[in-house]
């Protein structure tokens, strides 16, 4: 299963890169991690005369924690985003997604950008993008835009990048002071894509939730977030009956059957997840009842 | 379906004009820098394997999932069927090959803590998926040197094997670390 | 040093060599050749109207491109039905290259060679080919139906039908005084080896012979099919079998038709060619096995001991039967395990379909015998209200019934006849090792908190070491070397260390100086092959008569340099002395000094051999070469058994499946393991640890799913599910041993028995976990959540002894909190 045959380009900055593909975007790809793209190449679904090699432009792979989120470029590797102190600090969910992309080998390589950019819906990122309601930025000649997560997934494996365009950073937004998050996802082997998954933050404020919002894994067509705070605001955690969060949530997504699981079951795991992690996600805001920028102790991290 | 005439051909003349160009690639693998020329769509396990005849890494399935290919790039373990060898031209290679603490001209190879451990443990019986642990285990040991035997099945979960039924694998880890400690060295 | 090698768990002679990189296996070799690459169909059933390859022609790097009409002599002939069988009525075989008509989705149609693999795909991606698609049969029910044929030849998609029955097993069901039905089913997997096949050859002009590899479980079956297909003496081809990267039985068919080809273009093109398989074409044209369907009827009494039984199963063989029936036809005999039924009765019905050919994969239909038989076991303990070890223990085969003669015919040809074997033993020690009377109180404390768990168990018993023989070439070299080889091959079973522990015994030589070669034909040229759980047992006993001989003619000639005779010797260390009397001795080196009269002195060693150095009393009367007698100190031999030795074993499993998602965790797994002596323990339980993963493979993950028009949905690594090291649980395993009294070593096979009654043990402990009955394997957690929603509609009956818990009272679980997600840890140490 060889690849067919490309020109390689290897631009050293953003510039020259998106020079590249303003020329010949039309008949390319870019590769950053290559662990969704190359499978592709090797089984020739896909054969593009051009690959734009991105791996050589320096400043590209810095993770970057401000008040406002966590910012990371194109060349963050999922390994490196998973084991960022400051990130987890910040934003605990990152790592609590990232353990369940594919295997450790895959996330030494794989960029944490390029999974969004794929657009694929059983992708883990895409749907803590939308949680966060986070943003990417998007380069090309003709100039750089800010595209929110709610716009950036157009369907499945079909992100809003035109052919001249890359993808150059991604931001998660920050969850305020009292979050606490949780993902939990059922596969058919460790490590294999999702059947379905689940993304959960919960606030609480004085003892009670205020607001309670969930996102998809392989569920839905394109990443999205369900509101139920209207079922659980006001409420104490220790009250909350999540089966009606299951009920709604089940209500939301939109599977498909295929040859792991069926779309009834996938609906079914839809509802025990939710209830799982929004359960989860309570415990966690409730233990983060310091919410300053320090490190928060989250007990729902890998390993515990 | 007509006559259909034998096309037994000579080798075709291979202008530059019409055959695919090749790019010279240069790469340090196992500490000794190697060169060859290769098109730019020459996957890493086969420049590995082909370019350069270090036939330890194999291949299983190029599509990432067996990691029978996994070599360490900068010390990390990665899938070479998932890489292009001119992308991994910047970086540092160790293939199993590489992994023995050590040549000694006249005698018999020494072998790694991981090495050494497959062997006493049964690790491994038909040796294809070998290299592939071997150079997962060197690197996770690097990271945790003291594994439970939950974190060593766990640390070996993306690499298929299809002979040993995982258990002496697992076994090889926990050796290996204990091998390490009695050594005074690392894996 | 007088420590016995056999029986002790040696570390492998191969290990140093595979864990340092310097391995060689199919493609490691021929690094200068041309590449071979294929054009396969991509339709299940259709007419070929024609191939265009001129867009491919021009690649640069393109060497030739053939398709059948180039196939000249007998490689454009059909490849043949290696094992035919008078209930095969209607074989069909395919050609090297298809010919106006293709079967399944990945036969091959076109071969192009070129500089490199690369090139030699895109070449192949440029080749037009049109089809006319035809009606396609995919799948047992469809095959059943015969709405569409797969070949006109082949009426009704059958292409064999047997029956065999011993009894009168109508009579004794309709007599028994209980009666069962019960109708299950087993879905395809597949061998799935890390190293998918491979050939490399050369051709040798000014020799006119062609020296090939494969990576193959038959380098004797391998040569002579390429010497017919390409019309050579045998003598002018050699098959060598490198370091292979697993089997599992895909690779003992022979020859694929790539085993043809590449010999074929590298005469053709004098030229070295290779081909490596890929993942994608090792999914669509290799091989599968274990799809079936089965209906069993039983009559039983009150104890559960079985009157009469009556299977008929039918056989998804796919497109072609290039192998026979053989899996089949294990099917129907090793169904009966190790119990004694009343009459038995067994049909099969072997069904074309247009997708990949079944040939054997480890197990090779045992698993679907054993499938059956322990479903029946489990149905008519439910029935009863007994206890499944008990109904079991009832229809045992006892010790003092051995050997026992089912009346059967076996997978060689030769009367199903069990030769040793302690049933009762077996089953007491698995019981003790999974705590099966405990599991009472154990399941009673789980379903308290709010868990469902299971307890599932399988029996069977394996023939081991089929004929027809194979055997075993010794030679000690003048410096003490001692080189042993064997036809047969292998994919990591250890055999150059288990054989090398058999002759360091037998000789008395250190292991390290004996050097074992397996699957080359320049070095033994007459063997079967690896499969069947044979080589331990073939090979092992043919080496060990080989140096039984060898160790006669070493004493012999030792006795007379030394005057003494060789009754008063030993060999020990690679010394043969005098026993008592250490002083007096000669190295072996130097008896195979003695044992080759030389004219010439090469050495200082061969100085000693010539012919004025003779020793003491030389009778010049006598020629140097004895009569009857040859030079040097070799020694050969064959082993040839009269029919197959049975191996046997047990296993359980404890499962864990989720309340709520249904999802399905292996909390146990034990295994009783009987193969009679063991060389090298070691190697066994990997043997046995192996099985068991792929059988786990097979009951939860594994299934080839094809759809409708024939395409294989999940052809690659993603999508067909093998199990990682997370999947597999730990395995406990305990042994026992009854010699076989067939063979010299009193070994039995082991090769098999962990992957046999998996599905089977699995199926019984979900069953045993949800309370209905689990008929179809393997069996997914979306599935059983299906099954579980039926069996709440009442689709699905419960189990006869309704609640779960057998002797306490229900409804415990439904109130109970729900389950955690990690249940607690098993009552067993993990070791």
């Amino acid at each position: 299963m060889k690849p067919s045959a490309f020109v390689h380009h290897a631009p050293c900055s953003v510039d020259e890169a998106i020079a590249i593909l303003a020329e010949v975007g039309h008949d390319a790809k870019v590769l950053a991690g290559g662990q969704s793209l190359i499978p592709i190449l090797n089984m020739r679904l896909s054969a593009p005369g051009h690959l734009v090699d991105i791996n050589r432009i320096g400043g590209l792979d810095a993770v970057e924690v401000t008040p406002d989120g966590v910012h990371i470029g194109a060349l963050v590797r999922h390994a490196q985003l998973e084991r960022h102190v400051g990130a987890f600090a910040h934003l605990p969910l990152l790592r609590q997604a990232l353990v369940n992309v594919a295997h450790p080998v895959i996330r030494n390589r794989g960029t944490t950008v390029g999974s969004i950019a794929h657009a694929d819906p059983s992708g883990e990122m895409p749907a803590v993008l939308a949680l966060t309601e986070g943003y990417v930025d998007v380069d090309s000649s003709r100039g750089t835009r800010r595209v929110s997560a709610a716009d950036f997934f157009l369907g499945p494996l079909e992100s809003c990048l035109e052919e001249d365009e890359m993808a150059t950073r991604a931001s998660f937004g920050r969850f305020p002071a009292g979050t606490g998050t949780a993902f939990a996802e059922s596969t058919r082997r460790h490590g294999d894509y999702a059947l379905a998954g689940v993304a959960a933050a919960v606030m609480v404020d004085d003892g009670l939730i205020t607001s309670a919002r969930v996102s998809f894994v392989s569920v839905t067509p394109t990443p999205g977030v369900l509101d139920l705070g209207q079922l659980f605001a006001g409420i104490a955690p220790e009250d909350c009956d999540w089966a009606g969060a299951a009920e709604l949530a089940r209500e939301h997504v939109d599977p498909d059957s295929d040859i792991h699981a069926s779309a009834e079951y996938r609906r079914m795991l839809v509802g025990v997840l939710t209830a799982r992690v929004l359960a989860e996600a309570a415990g966690n805001a409730t233990a983060n009842t310091a919410a300053t920028a320090g490190a928060s102790v989250n007990t729902s991290g890998p390993g515990v | 379906m007509g006559e259909m005439t034998q096309r037994d051909l000579t080798q075709s003349d291979l202008t530059q004009a019409e055959a695919e160009p090749l790019l010279e690639i240069t790469l340090r693998v196992n500490g000794v820098m190697h060169s060859a020329s290769a098109p730019a769509r020459r996957l890493l396990s086969d420049f590995l394997r082909h370019d350069l005849r270090l036939t330890g890494t194999h291949v299983g399935c190029e599509h990432g999932v067996c990691g029978a290919c996994t070599v360490l790039m900068d010390g990390t373990p990665m899938r070479s069927c998932l890489m292009f060898a001119v992308t991994a031209q910047d970086h540092e290679i160790t293939t199993v090959e590489g992994l023995a603490g050590s040549v000694d001209g006249t005698g018999p190879l020494a072998m790694s803590p991981v090495q050494q451990a497959f062997i006493e443990c049964h690790g491994l019986q038909c040796g294809f998926c070998t290299p592939g642990f071997l150079t997962t285990i060197t690197a996770y040991l690097h990271e945790n040197s003291e594994p439970t035997e939950a974190e060593a099945r766990e640390a070996i979960s993306g690499n298929l094997c299809r002979c040993t039924g995982y258990q002496n694998i697992v076994r090889s880890v926990l050796r290996a670390a204990e091998i390490s400690r009695e050594r005074g060295v690392g894996a | 040093m007088t420590t016995k090698l056999f029986g002790a768990p040696v570390q492998r002679r191969e290990d140093p060599r595979l864990v340092t990189g310097n391995g060689r296996y199919l493609d490691d070799l021929g690094q200068g050749a041309l590449a071979a690459a294929f054009v396969r169909s991509p339709f299940a059933h259709a007419r070929i109207l024609d191939i265009d390859v001129t867009a491919a022609i021009e690649i640069p790097g393109v060497v030739a491109i053939y398709t059948h009409e180039d196939l000249d002599g007998r490689t454009g002939e059909r490849l043949p039905l290696l094992i035919p069988h008078p209930s095969l009525t209607n074989p069909m075989t395919a050609y090297c290259l298809a010919r106006e008509v293709v079967k399944h989705v990945g036969e091959a149609v076109v071969m192009v060679v070129a500089t490199d693999r690369y090139v030699a795909e895109d070449a192949c991606e440029r080749i037009k080919v049109d089809y006319e698609q035809l009606p396609v049969v995919v799948g047992l029910e469809a095959s059943r139906a015969a709405g569409k044929l797969v070949h006109a030849e082949a009426p009704g998609n059958v292409s064999a039908h047997m029956v065999q029955e011993v009894g009168d097993t109508a009579a004794a069901i309709a007599a028994a005084p209980h009666r069962m039905t019960l109708s299950l089913q087993i879905e395809r997997s597949a061998s799935m080896p890390m190293e998918g096949k491979g050939v490399y050859a050369r051709w040798d002009s000014a020799e006119q012979s062609i020296r090939m590899y494969s990576s193959t479980q038959t380098s004797t079956g391998v040569r002579a099919a390429v010497a017919a297909k390409l019309g050579m003496a045998l003598v002018k081809v050699e098959c060598i079998a490198p370091d292979v990267g697993g089997g599992f039985g895909v690779k003992i068919l022979h020859p694929w038709p790539e085993e043809v080809l590449i010999p074929w273009a590298a005469r053709r093109l004098d030229a070295e060619v290779k081909w490596v398989e890929d993942r994608r074409e090792h999914f669509i044209s290799s091989a599968h096995e274990r799809a079936q369907l089965q209906d069993v009827e039983v009559g039983f009494d009150d104890v559960g001991r079985v009157l009469g039984l009556s299977v008929t199963f039918w056989h998804d063989n796919g497109a072609y039967t290039p192998y026979g029936i053989i899996v089949p036809i294990i099917t129907s005999t090793q169904l009966l395990g190790p119990y004694k039924l009343g009459a038995y009765r067994v049909e099969f019905f072997s069904m074309y379909t247009n997708t990949v050919m079944v040939t054997p994969y480890r197990g090779a239909g045992r698993p679907q015998g054993v499938y059956a038989m322990e479903r029946t076991m489990d149905a008519i303990a439910d029935y009863l209200g007994l206890d499944r070890t008990d109904v079991r223990s009832a229809n045992f085969i006892q010790v003092a019934d051995m050997p026992y003669d089912h009346g059967l015919l076996f997978q060689d040809g030769r009367p199903l006849i069990y030769d040793s074997g302690d049933f009762p033993a077996s089953l007491a020690k698995l019981k003790a090792l999974v705590g099966w009377d405990d599991f009472s109180a154990y399941r009673a404390k789980a379903e308290l908190a709010g868990r469902k768990v299971g307890l599932g168990i399988g029996c069977y018993v394996e023939g081991t070491g089929v004929g027809p023989y194979e055997g075993g070439h010794i030679q000690i070299e003048t410096s003490g070397r001692v080189n042993v080889s064997t036809g047969l091959t292998s994919q990591g079973q250890g055999h150059q260390t288990v054989f090398a522990q058999i002759v360091a015994d037998e000789l008395g030589v250190p292991i390290d100086d004996v050097f074992v070669t397996t699957g080359d034909t320049r070095r033994f040229a007459y063997a079967v092959g690896t499969f069947a759980s044979r080589a331990a047992v073939m090979s092992g006993n043919a080496i060990a008569l080989a140096a039984r001989n060898v160790r006669e003619k070493a004493l012999r000639i030792a006795g007379e340099a030394l005057e003494v005779d060789p009754g008063d010797l030993e060999i020990v260390d690679g010394i043969v002395r005098v026993k008592g009397d250490y002083e007096s001795s000669i190295a072996l080196a130097t008896v195979a000094v003695l044992s080759n009269p030389l004219r010439y002195a090469f050495d200082e060693s061969a100085k000693a051999a010539t012919q004025f150095v003779g020793t003491g009393n030389a009778d010049l009367s006598r020629p140097p070469v004895a009569e009857g007698d040859e030079p040097g100190l070799e020694g050969k031999d064959y082993y040839s058994p009269p029919r197959a030795t049975f191996a046997n074993g047990m296993h359980a499993a404890i499962v864990e499946t989720d309340p709520e998602t249904a999802e399905i965790t292996i909390l146990r797994y034990c295994v009783v393991h009987d193969c009679g002596r063991m060389i090298n323990p070691m190697i066994v339980e990997g043997q046995v640890h192996g099985g068991v993963a792929q059988g786990v493979g097979g009951a939860l993950y594994e299934r080839m799913v094809y759809d409708e028009a024939g395409q294989l949905l999940n052809a690659s690594f993603m999508d067909f599910l093998m199990p990682y090291a997370t999947e597999v649980p730990h395995i406990e395993t305990d042994h026992l041993e009854t010699p076989s009294p067939l063979n010299p070593l009193g070994i039995k096979g082991a090769g098999e028995a962990g992957t046999i009654p998996v599905s089977a043990v699995i199926a019984s402990a979900i069953e045993d976990a949800e309370g209905f009955p689990i008929t179809s394997m393997p069996i997914s957690p979306d599935e059983l959540w299906n099954l579980r929603r039926q069996h709440a509609e009442g689709i699905i009956p419960d189990l006869r002894r309704g609640s779960r818990s057998v002797g306490t009272t229900t409804e415990t679980a439904q109130t109970a909190p729900p389950a955690p997600t990690n249940p607690p840890a098993p009552t067993a140490p993990i070791v």
